[in-house]
């Protein structure tokens, strides 16, 4: 009984000291999610407001337009807006598939030994420096892929009607396609390490249990261990995607970094981060370094939409769950 | 707290004493073109063993250096674009050449050696303005009559950054070609209509040596390090001197540098028989004002000892030191200029 009661007292004593400690600590963490969401907005800001005598100067024709000749005076910012969205979307289109059998293979079917080795192999791709990726994309893969790949390329898919005018073109070996390849292996790290963890994370009874039902190891991926894991593989798509869309040194080693537009993914393009580092230290007038401001600020609002999209679509797949249980 | 406050006061006088002790062995800081960057390195390396003078050079582009010098940040600029007269007068600034180097245009063609290749200036100005496609092409094979080309396609590789290299090779275009000038103009960058853009000299002589069929300009010591197939290109006289120590010098000596004022002159398509077309100068700027201080005087001693002594560690980083006419003539300016 005493016990009881001191017990009850010393429960009684603690909020005395409580309220105050509990109240910096949860002022500390409000701080802290707060100073992110500032920081977001300040260069947010910062970036529009640097790039708005390009946006006043252009108006909404910033976007529309071609040209960039910085003797003229005359900014569009099209070309690095196609070229960063065309070298991402080749390197998902590459990246995620091989993550996926990656993630698979890790998780479903190599045999235990081999398992730690080879997700250590990965996890070192993702340590390598983008410039070396640059360097190794323009003195071995280039030369490769001019003489390998893009002339069977074209032999195979140019004739094609409609996609044929893709692959029809000089092989430079330089260009959107080898830029979006080089992406694609950069990316293949992140979305297939995130990918083999949430796999990993599917309760072993599932699994039993639908091995246990007669399904083959396939149907198991598909109808088991994908459904499971629906969300957060797609959250690890789009920060691959993410990486993809800001990559910039790699990219101006292999893209070409000339503002023409072609559909052709053989020839050169620029990307806005390249256009960026390429141009920033010698843009000596006003409305030249406002441009490249805008481009930035451009490249933060695809990442912004690409991320919000990645979170609606996470949210509608959370909800049609959830209807479904 | 006594002692807190002594030793305070302890550190302030040896932070102090650091600074003045800075301040008495002069520092002079420089910003801007990259051209010049190896050379002004190794000069300053060699000034500060020889005098208490230390240079500091931050390489952040012709343009920066523009920049910088107008704000005051620096006590000299460089860049490899000039100045207008007017415009330095507005400024307050000075201007005088530094070193002369050369933009030599280089190519990727299977069977064609190094010097073997001739291209007039209008021609090359048609290859970049995308206008000749093909390397057998017939204005190509009537300039090369002893050459076999191929029915190779044309890559063009420029620059991707703004450069002074660039200024210099499209101020060239210009001169020679009128269609060039009209319609793409010159700049540190222009708006290409053909090619592909390295990064740098370097990224460009990647792009050339990848490239079957590429054709890329290059400062003169990138040509000798990477060992590239360089074209001879036609000088306003006609012929087609190879590129090197006695065609630059004999551009900057042609040059009429005497008719010109604050030395506002490109060195490109200079006249004389043995001048190299695409030869490139690096200017200085310093603020007139700066002139009467210690370390406006000891930058001015600085190049002073360059131009005089500089020259085996130009030659040796393949820049061509000015030849005595002109420092004598930039040592008048500097004395005219003083207050």
């Amino acid at each position: 009984m005493s016990g009881l009661l001191v017990a009850r007292s010393e429960i009684a004593a603690r909020p005395a000291v409580g309220p105050f400690g509990d109240r910096l600590f949860r002022a500390l963490l409000i701080g802290a999610a707060l100073s992110v969401l500032a920081l977001l907005g300040g260069a947010a800001i910062a970036i529009f407001w640097g790039g708005l005598p390009a946006f006043r100067h252009f108006g909404l024709g910033f976007f529309t337009r071609l040209a960039w000749d910085p003797v003229r005076q005359d900014f569009g910012a099209l070309v690095p807006i196609y070229g960063t969205l065309v070298t991402a979307a080749i390197a998902m289109i590459t990246a995620v598939p091989v993550s996926f059998g990656i993630a698979l293979f890790l998780t479903e079917v190599a045999p235990h030994w081999l398992r730690a080795p080879i997700g250590a192999a990965i996890e070192l791709l993702a340590g390598i420096p983008s410039i070396i990726y640059g360097m190794w994309g323009l003195f071995v893969f280039a030369p490769f892929m001019a003489d390998h790949v893009e002339p069977g390329l074209t032999a195979l898919l140019g004739p094609l009607p409609l996609l044929g005018v893709l692959f029809d073109g000089p092989p430079l070996g330089i260009g959107m396609l080898t830029a979006g390849l080089i992406l694609g292996i950069m990316v293949v790290p992140f979305i297939s390490a995130v990918m083999r963890d949430v796999f990993r994370l599917v309760p072993q009874a599932l699994r039993e249990s639908a091995l246990g039902l007669g399904a083959t190891r396939w149907e198991l991926v598909w109808r088991v261990v994908l459904p499971y894991t629906r969300s957060a593989v797609l959250g690890g798509v789009f920060l691959g995607l993410g990486r993809a869309l800001g990559e910039t040194m790699a990219v101006t080693f292999v893209l070409g970094n000339a503002h023409d537009f072609n559909l052709s993914l053989f020839m050169p393009s620029t990307s806005i981060a390249a256009a960026i580092a390429n141009e920033f230290t010698e843009a000596d007038s006003d409305l030249y370094r406002a441009s490249l401001v805008a481009l930035g600020f451009v490249l933060f609002v695809i990442t912004f939409i690409v991320l919000a999209l990645g979170k609606l679509m996470l949210a509608r797949l959370a909800q049609s769950e959830g209807s479904r249980r | 707290m006594k002692s807190v406050i002594t030793a305070l006061t302890l550190a302030l006088a040896v932070f102090l004493g650091i600074r003045s002790s800075v301040a008495t062995a002069e520092e002079i800081t420089g910003a801007g073109s990259t051209f010049v960057y190896p050379l002004l390195a190794k000069w300053s390396d060699d000034y500060s063993k020889q005098t208490s003078t230390k240079i500091n050079y931050q390489s952040i582009g012709s343009g920066g250096g523009i920049a910088q010098i107008k704000a005051g940040t620096v006590t000299f600029g460089a860049s490899d674009m000039p100045i207008s007269p007017a415009d330095l007068h507005e400024a307050g600034l000075l201007q005088f050449p530094a070193v002369v180097g050369a933009v030599v245009p280089a190519v990727n063609l299977p069977g064609v050696a190094a010097g073997a290749l001739h291209l007039t200036g209008p021609a090359l100005a048609d290859i970049y303005l995308g206008r000749i496609k093909k390397w057998n092409d017939p204005e190509l094979v009537t300039l090369n009559p002893g050459l076999v080309l191929p029915a190779l396609a044309i890559t063009v590789v420029h620059r991707s950054d703004g450069s002074g290299t660039t200024f210099n090779w499209v101020d060239y275009l210009s001169k020679v070609s009128p269609e060039w000038k009209a319609r793409i103009g010159e700049g540190t960058s222009v708006s290409w209509p053909a090619g592909v853009g390295g990064k740098g000299n370097e990224g460009v002589a990647a792009y050339i040596q990848r490239i079957k069929g590429a054709i890329g300009y290059l400062e003169y010591a990138y040509i000798l390090q990477n060992k590239m197939a360089f074209v001879l290109v036609q000088n306003a006289a006609g012929q087609y001197p190879e590129p090197g120590k006695a065609s630059f010098q004999a551009a900057a000596a042609t040059a009429e540098w005497s008719k010109t004022s604050d030395f506002y002159l490109v060195l490109t398509n200079a006249p004389g028989d043995n001048a190299y077309p695409i030869t490139a100068t690096t200017f200085i700027l310093i603020h007139r004002a700066a002139l009467a201080t210690p370390s406006g005087k000891a930058a001015l001693d600085f190049f002073r000892w360059g131009f005089t002594q500089g020259g085996p560690d130009a030659e040796a980083l393949a820049y061509i030191p000015l030849p005595p006419s002109l420092t004598a003539a930039i040592e008048a300016y500097w004395q005219a200029n003083s207050p």
